[in-house]
C-alpha cells in the first residue's frame, strides 16, 4: 500500500498557466522514489504541494494528495498542518540557509519533538544527542551547543538529516539535499540518508536533477518535463534503457567519466519539440 | 526548457499614473499661481474672516476653499505655498542626492580609506537629531530659501550615501564587475558604466523620497516660523495658523495638511513606480 | 617540448581572516595557495579540480590577475605579471580572458547582449565591432537576433554562451573557465561542452577549465591538475590520471563521483 499517493495533481499560476499537469505518483512505505527533471520541470513544486508550502502565486487547482489513505486537501488547514508535522519531514537543499543562524543547533534538531509531539525539553535534548550520534557526528555534546556558522556545510547537512528523522516521520521529502556539497561530502551524505532511511523504514521522495545520484539512492523514479510525468519506472529498468525518447536523451547527456569517448549528446531539438507537442496536446485535454 | 516563472507579471504602473498626475497638477499650480489664483494671497479682508469652503453654510463662492482668520483666501495661499514647497523639493532633493550618492558610490566601490572616512562621517552625522540640527543651522545661517536648502542637504545627504554605498558594494562583488576588469576597463570607467546604471533605480527612488522629505522639512521649518519671511504663504505656516483655530475653522488646518500629505505620498510612490518601470529585471 | 603560455613559480596567495581579527591590529592571514609551481603548454586544455576550499578559483583568478599573489611569479608568454600594476596590465588583458561561473551575475543585467559583447571590444580598440559581435554569436551557436536581448530574457545555457562569446570575441590566447557548467542542466551542459570543444579545436585556444566534476573534466581536458587545500596533489595527463591515479585524494575524488549506473557500488 503506498504511503503517499498523488492523484492527478494540477497546480497553476494565478494567471492559469499550469506548473504541474495531472501528476500522479506513489511512494510506498519504506521505498525511495526519485523525482527527476531539469530546472523548471516542477519537481520541487510537488514536494511543496505535499507540504502545503506552495509559493503565493501558485494554486492547487485539481487532484488529490493522499497521505496514509487520508485526503490532505479535504482537511481543514490547521488539521492538515498537524498531520504533515507529525508524519512528513523535509531535508532542504541549502544547508547554509536552512538553519537559523542565531540559535544553537541542539534545539533546532528537536523543535518538532517539543512543538508537535509535546516532549519535555530534557527528553528532547537526550534524543538530539542520540540523533547526532546516529548521523555520525563526533562529539555531539559540543556540536549541539554550537551555532550553525561554526560548522561545515557537510556537518550542517548531517544536522538537518538528524532533525528530519527526529520525530520518526513516515515520509521524508528531500529537495536536492546534496547539490550544494562537494562530491566527496555528497557521497557521505547520500550514504547516510540511505542508511537512515533503511534503519527507520521511512518512505523517501528524493528530488534531484542528477541521474548519477538517482542510481545511488533510489529504487524507482519519475521523470518530469514541464510539470508532466514523462516516465515512471524502476531504477534498474531505467538505466537498462529508458522508454521515453526524452528520458533517453537526458541519460545520454549525463557525463560519465568511465566512458570518455562516449560523445555527450545535448537533448536533440526534435526530442524537445516532440515532448513539447506531447505537453501541448495534453494541455488541450487538461483545459478542454 | 520552458519556464513558467517568467510569466508572473507585475501590476501596471497605476501608482505611477496617480502620483504623477497629482505632482503634475501641483507643478502647473505653482508655475501659474499668479494667473490662476482667484485672490491676492496676502490680501486681508477682516470682514470675510473664517469663511467656510463653498459647500458649507454661509460660504462665499468666490473663496472656494474658504478664508483664514485674517480673511485671506485659502486656495490662493495654497497655490503660492506650492511654489516654495516644490522649489525646495526639487533643488534641495537634487543637491542632497548628488552629494550623498557621489560619496556613497565612492565609499562603496573604491572602499579602502575613502570608505573609512566617509563611513565614519556618516556615523557621526547620524548621531545628531535631524530637526534640531536643521533649526540650529537656520539659526546660524539666518532664514531664507538658500538656508532651507543648505539645511536639508547638510542633514540628509547621509540617507543617500548609506544606501548607495551598500548597493554599490553588493554590485561591486558581482562577476560582471570582475569581467569589466578582465576586459581592461579602468576603475572610474567601471564605476560609471557598470555600477552606476545598476544603482540608478535605487537612487531615483531615494531622490523622489527625498523630495517628499524636503517638503516635510520645509513645512516643519515654516511651522516653527524659521523658513522664509513670515508674510509669504507656506503650507507649514498655514498649518501653524490653522492649528490655533481648529475648533472655529477646521478648513484652515485641513486643506494645507491634506495637500502636504498627498504631495509627500505622491513623491514616494512616484519613486517606487519609476524604479519598477525602469528596471529591466523587474519589468 | 612545446612552448609554454604560462609558467608559475612558487605562487602563494593569502587572505585576511576578518572573523578572527583582534580588536586592535591586523587580522591573521590564511594561506589559500601554498606555493604552486606548474606550466601550461600552448594549446593545452588544463583541467583544475578540487573540492571547495581547495583554492582552485583563487588560482584561476590569480592566473588572469584578478587577484595579486603575495609572492611567486606568474609568467605569461615570458612576461612576469604577478605584481604588474593595473595600468600596465590593461593592454595585456585582451590576451587572457575569463568565462565566469554564474552567467547571471557576470552579465550586467542592464545591458543588452550586443552591449555586453561589444563593450570589451571597443575598450580594446577593435574596429568593425558589429561584425565581430555577429561572428562571436555565430561561433557559440546563438542566433544573431539575440544581440537585442537582455540577460534575464535568456535561459541559463544561452547566458553562458553569451559569456563565452564575450571572451572569444577578443581573440584571446588564453581563456579561464571557472565552473562554467556547474549551474546548468545536463542538456545545456552538454551543449556548452560541445561548443567549447569546437572552439578549442578551431581557434587553437589554450584553456584552463576549473571544475569539481571529473566526468566533465575528462570529456574536455588534456591534462589535469588536482588541488587539495591549496596544494597540487597530482598533475598528470588525462588518460594517465584516470587509469592510474597516484594521489590518495584523487582516488577518493574519483570514487565519490556518482555514475549514472546502478551497478556501481559504494563501499
Amino acid at each position: 500500500m503506498s504511503y503517499l499517493s498523488i492523484r492527478d495533481l494540477t497546480v497553476r499560476l494565478s494567471n492559469g498557466l499550469p506548473l504541474l499537469r495531472k501528476v500522479s505518483l506513489d511512494v510506498e512505505a519504506g521505498e525511495v522514489r526519485a523525482l527527476v527533471g531539469e530546472s523548471g520541470a516542477g519537481k520541487s513544486m510537488i514536494g511543496k504541494a505535499v507540504l502545503g508550502i506552495l509559493p503565493r502565486a501558485a494554486r492547487l487547482t485539481g487532484g488529490a494528495i493522499l497521505l496514509d489513505d487520508e485526503d490532505l486537501e479535504a482537511l481543514p488547514p490547521k488539521e492538515r498542518r498537524r498531520r504533515i508535522g507529525a508524519k512528513v519531514a523535509l531535508i532542504p537543499q541549502d544547508p547554509l540557509t536552512a538553519l537559523n543562524p542565531s540559535r544553537r543547533v541542539g534545539p533546532q534538531v528537536t523543535d518538532r519533538l517539543v512543538d508537535i509531539l509535546g516532549w519535555k525539553r530534557e527528553e528532547a535534548e537526550a534524543r538530539a544527542l542520540e540523533l547526532l550520534n546516529e548521523v555520525h557526528i563526533q562529539s555531539p555534546e559540543r556540536v549541539i551547543k554550537s551555532y550553525p556558522h561554526e560548522l561545515s556545510g557537510g556537518m550542517r547537512q548531517r544536522i538537518l538529516i538528524a532533525s528530519a528523522f527526529a520525530a520518526e516521520p513516515k515520509l521524508i521529502i528531500a529537495d536536492e539535499p546534496t547539490t550544494a556539497l562537494d562530491v566527496t561530502v555528497q557521497k557521505q551524505i547520500l550514504k547516510l540518508i540511505r542508511e537512515m532511511q533503511e534503519r527507520h523504514q521511512t518512505a523517501l521522495l528524493f528530488v534531484t536533477h542528477d541521474l548519477g545520484v538517482v542510481s545511488k539512492i533510489s529504487q524507482s523514479l519519475t521523470v518530469l518535463y514541464a510539470g508532466k510525468v514523462i516516465e515512471e519506472t524502476s531504477v534498474r529498468s531505467f538505466f537498462a534503457g529508458p522508454k521515453h525518447p526524452y528520458s533517453r536523451a537526458l541519460l545520454a547527456a549525463t557525463p560519465k567519466y568511465t566512458d570518455p569517448d562516449g560523445s555527450l549528446m545535448p537533448v536533440p531539438e526534435n526530442v524537445i519539440s516532440a515532448v513539447e507537442q506531447e505537453v501541448a496536446a495534453f494541455d488541450d485535454q487538461l483545459n478542454g | 526548457m520552458r519556464d513558467a516563472r517568467g510569466q508572473i507579471r507585475r501590476l501596471p504602473g497605476l501608482r505611477l499614473w496617480l502620483s504623477g498626475t497629482w505632482l503634475l497638477l501641483l507643478v502647473l499650480a505653482a508655475v501659474f499661481a499668479p494667473m490662476i489664483s482667484p485672490h491676492d494671497p496676502l490680501e486681508q479682508d477682516l470682514f470675510a474672516a473664517r469663511l467656510p469652503p463653498f459647500w458649507e453654510q454661509g460660504a462665499d463662492p468666490s473663496y472656494l476653499l474658504g478664508t483664514d482668520s485674517l480673511g485671506r483666501d485659502l486656495l490662493s495661499r495654497m497655490l503660492y505655498g506650492a511654489r516654495l514647497a516644490l522649489t525646495v523639493a526639487l533643488i534641495a532633493g537634487t543637491l542632497t542626492c548628488l552629494v550623498g550618492a557621489t560619496l556613497g558610490l565612492i565609499a562603496g566601490f573604491y572602499r579602502g580609506w575613502a570608505d573609512l572616512v566617509i563611513s565614519r562621517l556618516v556615523d557621526i552625522w547620524m548621531a545628531f537629531p535631524p530637526v534640531l540640527f536643521a533649526i540650529l543651522l537656520i539659526a546660524v545661517l539666518g532664514t531664507g530659501l538658500t538656508s532651507i536648502i543648505i539645511a536639508i542637504v547638510v542633514i540628509d545627504w547621509t540617507r543617500f550615501s548609506r544606501v548607495v554605498r551598500a548597493e554599490a558594494m553588493s554590485q561591486g562583488a558581482m562577476d560582471y564587475v570582475a569581467s569589466a576588469q578582465v576586459a581592461g576597463r579602468s576603475r572610474l570607467g567601471t564605476a560609471l558604466t557598470e555600477i552606476l546604471p545598476n544603482v540608478l533605480p535605487t537612487i531615483v527612488a531615494l531622490l523622489t523620497l527625498e523630495m517628499g522629505i524636503a517638503v516635510i522639512v520645509e513645512a516643519i521649518l515654516s511651522f516653527v516660523n524659521l523658513s522664509i519671511s513670515t508674510d509669504q504663504p507656506t503650507w507649514g505656516g498655514m498649518i501653524a495658523e490653522g492649528r490655533t483655530s481648529i475648533y472655529q475653522a477646521w478648513w484652515v488646518l485641513v486643506f494645507p495638511l491634506f495637500a502636504l500629505f498627498l504631495t509627500v505620498l505622491s513623491f514616494s510612490q512616484l519613486g517606487e513606480g519609476l524604479k519598477e518601470h525602469f528596471d529591466p529585471v523587474l519589468r | 617540448m612545446s612552448e609554454m603560455i604560462y609558467q608559475l613559480q612558487d605562487l602563494r596567495v593569502s587572505f585576511a581572516d576578518l572573523s578572527r581579527k583582534p580588536l586592535l591590529g591586523a587580522a591573521p592571514r590564511v594561506e589559500v595557495l601554498k606555493g604552486l609551481s606548474f606550466d601550461i603548454p600552448k594549446g593545452e586544455v588544463l583541467g583544475i579540480v578540487g573540492g571547495s576550499g581547495s583554492g582552485k578559483s583563487t588560482l584561476g583568478r590569480a592566473l588572469i590577475r584578478l587577484i595579486e599573489p603575495d609572492t611567486g611569479s606568474i609568467s605569461f608568454e615570458g612576461t612576469d605579471i604577478a605584481h604588474m600594476s593595473e595600468d600596465k596590465l590593461r593592454p595585456l588583458r585582451r590576451r587572457f580572458q575569463m568565462i565566469f561561473q554564474d552567467p547571471m551575475s557576470s552579465l550586467n543585467p542592464r545591458r543588452r547582449v550586443r552591449g555586453i559583447i561589444a563593450g570589451p571590444l571597443s575598450l580594446q580598440g577593435f574596429d568593425n565591432i558589429p561584425a565581430r559581435v555577429d561572428e562571436a554569436l555565430d561561433m557559440v551557436g546563438l542566433p544573431r537576433e539575440f544581440a537585442a536581448r537582455y540577460p534575464h530574457e535568456l535561459s541559463g545555457g544561452q547566458r553562458q554562451r553569451v559569456g563565452i562569446a564575450r571572451a572569444i570575441a577578443l581573440k584571446p590566447d588564453f581563456i579561464l573557465a571557472d565552473e562554467i557548467v556547474s549551474g546548468l542542466d545536463v542538456s545545456s551542459q552538454a551543449q556548452i561542452l560541445n561548443v567549447l570543444e569546437t572552439l578549442v579545436r578551431e581557434l587553437g585556444l589554450t584553456l584552463a577549465f576549473i571544475s569539481h566534476d571529473l566526468s566533465v573534466i575528462r570529456r574536455l581536458c588534456t591534462r589535469i591538475l588536482v588541488l587539495y587545500q591549496g596544494e597540487i596533489v597530482e598533475n598528470a595527463m588525462t588518460p594517465e590520471l584516470f587509469s592510474n591515479p597516484k594521489a590518495p585524494y584523487t582516488r577518493t575524488l574519483l570514487d565519490a563521483i556518482p555514475l549514472p549506473d546502478p551497478d556501481q557500488v559504494w563501499n
